[in-house]
């Protein structure tokens, strides 16, 4: 099968969407209200969202259901949070590593 | 073969090596499995303190494993992860030094100095694991002591079992064994099943199928439970029976021992007690996330040690139980495999004789 060439993002939302403030990595980023902070940072293209602490390895939410446990960021200074597993909120500090 | 687990795949390999035609009929995915719940230790010290035969036996599957690791990688092209770089015991408080010192040392006595171990104090075991707290009084340490994957190991076994041509049939639990002049028949909930040589490896359901064929082998479950972490940078080179890190960063962290019957649920109480103990060795382990937890029934003897029987009224029948499927592994594929196809063992038939379920009734 050929999948269209295009240079749009992977992910897009509607323009019609509320959105927040939160900041990634220090930068302030704006995000929809009301979905997973995995989704946002994807949303942003803030991919990796961590290296692996093994092989140093590149690291993206797989499962986005709790479960694969590679989608870890810092959130409000509290390391090791699941993304996929804790909906954004303004003023939300998320960091990677 | 009744069992496909650890002990049951294992002699399915001897055997077929020994050039006998190997049926494996296994139990269902929701038995009890302690094969697929289990630590994966490769463990040696503590084991045999009052019985040198134990002790002898653990030693010699120790020494065995690196060349029955390599054989399973060789054939299956499946890395079980064999690491033995030693093995630690933290003792907490001075009496479990103590006693964990006097127990190391019957070991060593029981082996005739085979078994090598030494007692740390906090400064020693620092040295290897900087990690450890100063609430860790000391360690026992040996270096025959190690770890693989226990879960690999379950499908290296499967993988070299079938390659050697067993036929392997899954959920087929036994519901009555007939025995006759000419061999036996298992009748399972599918069918019936004839064979001139029966080998009980059913874990716990083995007291119950023993007594079909004239075996008493009595066993008890003892209930374990286990913290999964997210995977942790590598830091825990030298296993313990409280904690093991597996190549991919997995934190496995156990270790604990419930008298409570058939009953594999996990409860938060243990869990936390599992990990409280944990922290007071490794306490910076604080903020790791903890994915998973599950329980698993040992098979216990009433002394803890292995039951190799060979009935006395049906002599083709066979009953094999122990608590450490992993450690024993690299025995169990070899000489207790030729022991049932009734090839010569050597050295090692006073050692199996010692096992018989005979100890039980003769008190």
């Amino acid at each position: 099968m050929n999948f269209p060439q295009t240079d749009l993002p992977m992910f897009k939302t509607a323009s019609d969407v509320e959105k927040i403030e939160i900041a990634v990595d220090g930068k302030s980023t704006m995000v929809p209200k009301n979905v997973s902070v995995a989704a946002a940072l994807l949303l942003a293209e803030a991919i990796p969202f961590r290296y692996s602490k093994v092989d140093q390895s590149p690291r993206a939410p797989y499962c986005l259901m709790g479960v694969c446990a590679e989608c870890l960021v810092t959130i409000n200074d509290e390391p090791g949070q699941f993304a996929c597993q804790t909906n954004v909120q303004p003023g939300m500090r998320i960091n990677r590593s | 073969m009744i069992g496909g687990g650890l002990v049951g795949a294992t002699l399915a390999i001897g055997l077929a090596r020994a050039s006998h035609k190997v049926r494996v009929l296994d139990g269902g995915d929701t038995d009890f499995r302690s094969s697929r719940g289990n630590f994966g230790l490769v463990w040696v010290q503590g084991k045999g303190a009052h019985s040198a035969p134990y002790a002898q036996w653990t030693g010699s599957a120790s020494r065995a494993w690196p060349e029955f690791a390599a054989e399973l990688l060789d054939a299956t092209g499946v890395d079980v992860q064999l690491q033995q770089t030693g093995g630690i015991d933290y003792c907490l408080t001075e009496s479990e030094f103590k006693s964990q010192a006097d127990k190391m040392q019957r070991v060593q006595d029981q082996t005739d100095g085979m078994f090598e171990y030494q007692m740390l104090d906090n400064k020693e075991v620092r040295e290897l694991m900087p990690q450890i707290s100063k609430a860790v009084v000391g360690a026992s340490y040996s270096p025959q002591d190690g770890h693989v994957n226990p879960l690999k190991l379950l499908k290296a076994l499967h993988t070299q079992m079938q390659k050697l041509g067993c036929e392997y049939l899954p959920n087929q639990p036994v519901i009555d064994i007939e025995a006759r002049n000419s061999g036996f028949k298992v009748i399972t909930r599918d069918g019936e099943f004839y064979c001139e040589k029966l080998v009980l490896a059913s874990g716990l359901t083995n007291t119950e199928l023993a007594r079909k064929v004239g075996m008493s082998v009595p066993l008890k479950p003892n209930q374990g439970q286990l913290l999964i972490t997210e995977r942790f940078e590598p830091f825990l080179k030298i296993p313990s029976i409280h904690i093991r890190q597996t190549d991919e960063g997995t934190l496995q962290i156990g270790d604990s021992s419930a008298d409570i019957g058939y009953d594999d649920s996990t409860s938060l109480q243990v869990l936390a007690m599992i990990a409280n103990r944990l922290l007071k060795i490794f306490p910076h382990l604080i903020n790791v996330n903890v994915l998973r937890s599950w329980s698993a029934l040992r098979v216990l003897t009433p002394d803890g040690l292995p039951v190799y029987e060979q009935s006395e009224l049906w002599p083709n029948a066979y009953a094999v139980n122990c608590h450490s499927g992993v450690t024993l592994a690299a025995q169990h594929a070899t000489v207790l495999s030729q022991w049932i196809a009734g090839e010569s063992v050597d050295n090692y038939q006073g050692i199996i004789n010692e096992f018989s379920a005979d100890r039980f009734t003769d008190v």
